[in-house]
């Protein structure tokens, strides 16, 4: 049922005999994360956010019983790159999806993966009931501001004045409404448990981001409800930047309307079980 | 008890325990009889924020290998269809009821059978089919729902069970068979975590060129073996007939009382009522039709099932048409009339002989 996307499938894993020549290998491919070439532009967040995904599955040791959704966008295929259960679903849908399958394996670990058009847009309903009903289990949710897949459309989180496909002229408020900050929007939810807004711009910046994703998993796993990692994640195709210029563009210009940090923490997992 | 608690009484015996809902008339007491008794069988019912969220948790529950089922009405269908062409795309096992209203836009709630074409046709995006079983009784309404369990796991597909407002709403004695035990089919395809084995993957997504039409050609192949073999539908006095009848639902039942009326007058008439109306019995109507002077379809709507019953006739004897549209029941009454034009003119047609039929 799978497939391998026509120009991967390559093994890329390091050389087996690292330790032969005196290199003690120290940074490895994660279990979870398969082998195969990601067919993301150069500079795209998704691969780094899917490993982070697959250490803290591995670090949890609960790949055998994790269950992760795919949405439509540019992590339409992530099933092919994450070695655990996956579903599709219908653009948006990924949050019913998702509740449809925990509620009959509740035991299981299921995380959602969705971009902003996927969760900000058409799935609006969809993570607002799903959090609203603390669904208990994770979002990764990947804000890139931009609709990637169909080359770079204007997104529900795209900043005030920032040019599109659908926005030439840049973003104007007066007609299309500003950002939505969804971390801010679910936290006055009861259902909600667990969310925090992080950024993969600096290795300090990733190391925070899995700390993050670690944490939601734990909230899940201790039963506590609906849980949602906002990742700020660079696009430099259709930002039309570099990739240093992308990460630059987060730190200053991203984070300003969507400030970084826990926006609600009633997960009742205590900081330090959030470290590796 | 009602046609539309029948249908989810039926729907617990029959192993469905995952219930996703959102409240539209006519169908409102499936939702509230699974509300009130799903739990008690250790299931869930959800009420979902729509019917787009429902028909997607059903995806996920389906795709988890659970009995999985949601029911709505005509507009409310319209907006499942999504997720049924999902469904059929990642061929999981479903059932989903539509106790059909008045059409098209918010039409009323009252009985109709304009969502026809719409069901048997696919109904969503995309190059497939779904079974379709068409009760006509609060009885059928139960039976039907154990066979809809079935054959959605033995063939991996969503099956529609197409109903309508006047079978959802008016109440008749049903009978449980309490020998009538769910199948329990073995899914290795399911998603359960990959403990011991290789990853699960649920999709519907073929970007790699030429292994979507692969998909596609295996997916016509079950369905040509669908249409081989479960093709169902109820002769009643076909023997003998001139002219025969062809309804489902409820328009059936009017039939079967023009039928039995028609013949107190002595006009021979009988009724091929499908129970599946995808795949449509189109053999039986065939074999009817190489008999029959004239074959009288009589729908509540203006003219969807009639293009099947010609498909399966392929002109070798006239077929007409009574339909009402909007809301509208045939009466008794109006079909005796047609039937009594037709016993005066049909005769006079002169028969073709068609071609063999095929497939």
């Amino acid at each position: 049922m799978s497939s391998e996307i026509a120009t991967g499938a390559a093994d890329v894993r390091p050389p087996s005999d690292a330790k032969a020549v005196g290199v003690a290998r120290t940074y490895t491919r994660p279990r979870s994360l398969l082998p195969v070439v990601t067919h993301y532009c150069p500079g795209c967040g998704h691969g780094i956010v899917h490993r982070l995904l697959a250490e803290v599955i591995d670090e949890l040791g609960i790949r055998g019983r994790t269950i992760g959704l795919a949405p439509i966008g540019c992590a339409v295929m992530a099933y092919n790159y994450l070695d655990v259960d996956m579903s599709e679903a219908a653009h948006g849908r990924t949050p019913a999806v998702a509740t449809g399958i925990k509620r009959v394996h509740p035991d299981k670990i299921v995380f959602s993966y969705q971009g902003d058009g996927d969760l900000a847009a058409i799935g609006t309903a969809e993570i607002v009931h799903a959090a609203n009903r603390g669904e208990n289990f994770t979002v990764i949710f990947v804000n890139n501001a931009v609709y990637g897949m169909t080359n770079g459309q204007m997104a529900p989180t795209t900043l005030v004045g920032q040019k599109t496909a659908t926005s030439p002229r840049g973003r104007n408020p007066q007609n299309e409404g500003g950002p939505i900050r969804v971390c801010e929007l679910l936290a006055t939810l009861d259902g909600s448990k667990y969310l925090e807004r992080v950024s993969v711009t600096s290795p300090r910046n990733v190391r925070q981001a899995r700390r993050a994703i670690r944490k939601a998993f734990q909230v899940q796993m201790a039963g506590r409800g609906f849980s949602l990692i906002e990742i700020l994640s660079p696009c430099p195709s259709y930002w039309r930047l570099s990739p240093h210029e992308a990460l630059k563009f987060i730190d200053e210009e991203m984070t300003r309307a969507f400030p970084l940090g826990v926006v609600k923490d009633c997960g009742g997992v205590g900081a330090e079980e959030g470290k590796p | 008890m009602t046609g539309n608690e029948a249908a989810a009484e039926a729907a617990i015996r029959a192993g469905c325990r995952f219930y996703y809902g959102y409240p539209i008339t006519p169908q409102n007491e499936i939702c509230a009889y699974m509300a009130a008794h799903l739990p008690e069988a250790g299931g869930t019912f959800l009420q979902a924020e729509s019917e787009l969220a429902a028909i997607s948790m059903v995806h996920g529950s389906a795709g988890a290998g659970a009995r999985a089922m949601t029911s709505s009405s005509s507009p409310g269908i319209s907006l499942k269809q999504e997720g049924i062409s999902y469904l059929a795309g990642s061929e999981l096992p479903s059932v989903i009821i539509n106790v059909q209203r008045g059409g098209p836009g918010l039409g009323d709630i009252s009985a109709s059978q304009g969502d026809y074409f719409q069901a048997t046709r696919g109904g969503g995006h995309g190059d497939y089919r779904t079974l379709v079983l068409a009760p006509y009784s609060a009885q059928e309404m139960a039976d039907l729902m154990f066979e809809a369990f079935d054959l959605a796991d033995k063939y991996r597909t969503p099956v529609l069970v197409l109903a309508d407002a006047q079978l959802g709403q008016m109440m008749e004695p049903v009978e449980f068979r309490d020998d009538l035990k769910p199948k329990t089919v073995p899914k290795p395809w399911a998603l359960s975590g990959a403990e011991g084995r290789a990853r699960n993957i649920v999709m519907s997504f073929y970007p790699i060129k030429g292994e979507l039409e692969a998909f596609n050609r295996r997916l016509q192949e079950k369905y040509t073996r669908i249409k081989a073999k479960e093709a169902r539908c109820e002769e009643f006095q076909t023997k003998d007939a001139q002219i025969i009848l062809v309804a489902y639902g409820t328009s059936a039942r009017v039939c079967k009382e023009a039928v039995k009326k028609a013949r107190e007058r002595g006009v021979g008439v009988g009724l091929i009522r499908p129970i599946t109306l995808w795949p449509f019995p189109e053999r039986a109507i065939r074999k009817a039709a190489e008999k029959a002077r004239a074959i009288l379809t009589v729908e509540m709507s203006l003219g969807q099932m009639v293009e099947d019953v010609r498909l399966a006739v392929e002109g070798c004897c006239p077929v007409h048409l009574h339909g009402r549209p909007g809301g509208g029941v045939p009466a008794t009454a109006d079909i005796l009339r047609e039937l009594k034009k037709l016993n005066r003119t049909s005769g006079r047609v002169e028969r073709r002989r068609a071609p063999a039929l095929n497939s």
